[in-house]
């Protein structure tokens, strides 16, 4: 197991980089001067202008560029938020927590709702149920998540006044009532996000189950004499829920995208919020750094999915 | 199979090289999808509506009325009006038209691509095939949103200067979506390819003396073509949504390109008084996403035979 952990990082690492080398080409191509400001400006010298840009390394060759910036995002020198006046890393950790918060309340919701659903539709296949969640799960994955939060706020805030549709970070209570109204402000993000997912999750649930369905060990069961509720869930879904892990795992980046979009409608705190305000502020050093997070944040959770892959599949070997 | 999400493990194990259906076959097959050819009356209706509408409903997209705003639907403003009193209908057709053509624009340019990346992956017997898969897996791990959001952010300006205001955003947004969704379509088309490559035919094709350029577009290309239009016809709607994304976001068209997205954008703000103002625009989306979802799925019975029970 230890050999293949090292395995699977000595993957990620490669592809890390390929990220990095791919934001660091897109930011080096873009058009944009750091030192714009600085040069419309008539109080800098010229002279002031090309030591600083000589300081900085900016006319030094792209390469050298751009190990220059990995280094120090490795060291964790993230730059300086141009909006908010503080490190980048600061504004970033004070974020991360509540877009992770969201995202895995909503996974944990859309596999919920999935994997149950999927099952059920897959065991009876083209039954009423089965057309119905059919049906039910292409309708979910054509509502845009941005569509949904405001159709959400629409009738639980303004129609029925239920929840609130501004998220805070800080609620001013304290003992149940805080963890209460937490709770009560999530649930309209993470059901957004976590029924949008779980519309794709119970497609790839059922067409795995089917997979799994029809091979001969299942047969052997059933022959046994081992009821349908034990054939089902202890030697079906078993199974078929190992390549289901993969296939969550490459939901990841879509997962990250509608997190973007359900922490903008709802002003969830979070860092996909962080993004959207810091490109419309012009903010460059937090738009880089967050893109990063964003992308390291999906080959960890990449890995975490090989990984678990691997613990759940025996069949998959360790070397 | 898996739905929208064609980077799936399933599809890439896509059932290989049926036989070319014939056209009346296909059709046939396609009719017994009774959602499908429903969505696709569907989606005709939407699309001549934004092609003639602006003919059978000639008011100007930018005609402000102070005396009529935020009103809701009514005969003389179908679909109501916005905070500046310009009539909605008028807006999202017009603006249904540019969302439609990113749609397919961007379908075309990731198709494109993904199938030129496929082929060579898929022709190649050394180095190529491993570094483009490699290539393909990277760009499957990027976080497209935030990267999206970034290229945008970054080149918009440029690109304003180069095309023009309404032209940059489109040629931008277009290469950029479908630079960012061929990764599906080229896996697609490789692993069709190294299945086919083997077959006797293309030994047959290949003893006689043609080319690797004869044996991929007469031979190869068209008995792998089936999945490619299912998952070309997926990316349209996957298109759709992310310039809605993106304007919805703010960062997309400019404010007086009124696409669906943007107007739901300039809507969110307004919908305690003028909850019409994001209904219309965001059913149009949703009955334009889930129709192309159906026919898809429609297609994906139709093209491939074993799969029809």
């Amino acid at each position: 197991m230890g050999a293949y952990l090292l395995r699977r990082l000595l993957i990620a690492i490669p592809s890390l980089v390929g990220i990095s080398l791919i934001l660091f080409t897109v930011l080096a191509l873009a058009p944009g001067d750091p030192f714009g400001e600085l040069a419309s400006n008539p109080n800098v010298p010229p002279e002031v202008r090309a030591a600083l840009r000589l300081k900085f390394g900016l006319d030094d060759p792209l390469l050298v560029r751009y190990l220059r910036w990995l280094v120090a995002m490795l060291h964790g020198d993230w730059g300086f938020s141009f909006a908010s006046r503080i490190d980048v890393d600061d504004l970033i950790l004070q974020r991360l927590p509540t877009t992770l918060f969201v995202v895995g309340s909503s996974q944990v919701l859309a596999l919920l709702i999935a994997v149950p659903v999927g099952i059920l539709a897959a065991i009876r296949p083209y039954s009423v149920f089965d057309q119905v969640a059919n049906t039910l799960a292409f309708v979910g994955f054509s509502l845009p998540t941005f569509f949904t939060g405001l159709l959400f706020i629409l009738l639980f805030s303004i129609k029925l006044d239920w929840l609130p549709f501004v998220y805070q970070a800080d609620v001013a209570a304290t003992g149940w009532h805080w963890y209460w109204e937490h709770v009560r402000q999530a649930i309209m993000p993470v059901a957004v996000l976590g029924f949008f997912q779980a519309a794709s999750y119970t497609r790839y649930v059922r067409a795995s189950v089917l997979d799994v369905a029809r091979l001969d060990y299942v047969t052997t069961a059933r022959a046994k004499g081992l009821s349908d509720g034990a054939v089902t869930l202890r030697h079906i879904a078993r199974n078929a829920l190992i390549p289901v892990v993969t296939l969550v795992a490459l939901q990841i980046p879509a997962v990250f995208g509608g997190a973007i979009v359900t922490e903008q409608i709802f002003r969830v705190p979070g860092i996909g919020s962080l993004l959207i305000n810091a490109m419309l502020a012009n903010d460059t050093p937090v738009v880089m750094a967050v893109t990063f997070v964003f992308a390291c944040l999906v080959v960890l959770f990449n890995l975490v999915a090989d990984l678990l892959y691997g613990w759940l599949d025996p069949r998959i070997s360790f070397r | 199979m898996a739905g929208s999400t064609l980077a799936s493990p399933s599809a890439e194990a896509a059932p290989v090289a049926a036989p070319a259906a014939s056209g009346r076959d296909t059709w046939r097959r396609f009719r017994r999808h009774r959602l499908a050819v429903v969505s696709v009356l569907v989606l005709a209706v939407l699309v001549m509506g934004v092609l003639v509408g602006g003919l059978l409903w000639p008011v100007a997209i930018d005609d402000i009325d102070f005396s009529a705003m935020l009103q809701g639907p009514s005969w003389q403003h179908p679909f109501g009006t916005d905070d500046l009193g310009q009539d909605l209908l008028a807006r999202m057709i017009s603006g249904g038209r540019i969302s439609l053509a990113v749609g397919f624009a961007a379908m075309a340019v990731a198709t494109v691509v993904g199938v030129a990346v496929g082929a060579v992956a898929g022709m190649s017997r050394r180095f190529l095939d491993p570094a483009l898969m490699w290539l393909t897996d990277l760009f499957l791990s990027l976080p497209q949103l935030p990267l999206l959001l970034l290229v945008i952010y970054l080149f918009r300006d440029r690109l304003k200067q180069v095309f023009g205001l309404e032209g940059g955003v489109f040629v931008m947004i277009v290469v950029v979506i479908g630079g960012l969704r061929w990764m599906p379509v080229a896996r697609l088309v490789r692993a069709q390819f190294l299945s086919l490559r083997e077959k006797e035919f293309i030994e047959a094709a290949r003893s006689q003396g043609a080319g690797a350029w004869h044996l991929v577009t007469r031979h190869i290309l068209p008995n792998a073509i089936g999945p490619v239009i299912v998952a070309a016809t997926i990316e349209v709607s996957a298109a759709i949504i992310a310039e809605s994304t993106l304007s919805f976001l703010g960062l997309g068209f400019p404010p007086d390109i009124p696409t669906w997205g943007r107007l739901l954008f300039d809507a969110k703000d307004h919908l305690d008084v003028a909850p019409h103002w994001a209904l219309f625009p965001g059913a149009a989306i949703f009955l334009t996403v889930l129709s192309i979802n159906f026919i898809g799925d429609g297609l994906r019975d139709a093209l491939d035979p074993r799969r029809v029970l």
